[in-house]
């Protein structure tokens, strides 16, 4: 197994989810670009889990296991913000939200 | 190359293309089952790793949980269906911060490995992985069933308007009404 094929793949994953990040304005579409950003993480995490000898085996896998449910709690909490957004402004274009406080 | 190589390489193709069509389409339902592709291809690039528990767990939560999750957002946020040309910025300084990263990245990387070759390990099976997270990392795995616990509230209390509401923003309830009222509106307009 050549490692630098999973490392390379990672890498390139990584910088088509801060690509999707930075670009898109719809909030979901900003959501998924993050879980790219999160399995490129995870990619890196198992393939180094397989290509150096740790002292503890498996421990990048069982990281990776960790970043999955982090980002399953991430997604969460980040369509409850979504949806909150929409119900509020009927929009969910993250370049139209105010960041200063508007008070009503 | 063997022929776990091109497994590897077939698969990363599948995962790094699936994911420029998600950053790049005009539909945002396609965008979603883009990533249930690319997703996939990570369960199979694991599963070529030798991380068989960890290629489950991703079909499970990720393709079974978090895509239904951001398609049900989809619908919720009463998408069009069909392509629509509002959801991009300009792109030239997410092209240079994004391909730089990537690229960057990729070249360390090449760098750091080469075209070297290592044996694959013994494969991270259920038992092997139980063994290794209730062995040496109990602490983070139970402060990480307090993190769900936390997000499940928060979340909850997020999208309930209701809970906490202060008497100052006691119309908050009601202009939702409205945006609600104006979206049906405006749908069936359409």
């Amino acid at each position: 197994m050549r490692p630098v094929i999973p490392y390379v793949t990672a890498a390139l994953l990584f910088g088509i989810g801060v690509y999707g990040v930075l670009r898109r304005r719809n909030a979901v579409l900003l959501l998924m670009s993050v879980e790219l950003m999160l399995n490129a993480v995870n990619l890196i995490l198992v393939t180094a889990d397989a290509s150096v000898r740790a002292a503890l085996p498996h421990t990048g896998q069982v990281f990776a296991l960790f970043v999955i449910v982090i980002a399953a709690a991430e997604v969460g909490v980040g369509l409850a913000i979504v949806l909150q957004l929409y119900r509020l402004r009927a929009t969910v274009a993250v370049d139209e939200v105010p960041l200063e406080r508007v008070d009503a | 190359m063997t022929a776990a190589d091109v497994l590897l390489l077939g698969l990363g193709a599948v995962a790094v293309g699936s994911a420029l069509l998600v950053v790049t389409t005009r539909h945002i339902v396609r965008a979603g089952l883009y990533l249930v592709v690319c997703l996939g291809a990570m369960a199979g690039l694991y599963l070529v790793l030798t991380a068989e528990l960890v290629a489950w767990v991703q079909v499970l939560i990720y393709v079974g949980a978090v895509v239904v999750l951001l398609l049900f957002a989809v619908m919720l946020t009463r998408a069009p269906i069909g392509a629509s040309d509002d959801l991009d910025r300009p792109g030239w300084p997410a092209l240079l911060v994004g391909g730089g990263a990537g690229l960057g990245l990729a070249g360390l990387l090449v760098d750091a490995f080469r075209w070297t070759t290592v044996d694959l390990p013994e494969a991270g099976t259920a038992e092997r992985l139980g063994t290794e997270i209730f062995r040496s990392w109990v602490l983070p795995f139970e402060v990480l069933s307090v993190l769900l616990l936390a997000a499940l509230v928060g979340a909850i209390v997020v999208s309930r308007p209701d809970i906490g509401q202060r008497a100052g923003n006691a119309d908050i309830g009601q202009r939702a009404g409205n945006a609600d009222t104006a979206g049906i509106g405006e749908r069936a307009d359409r």
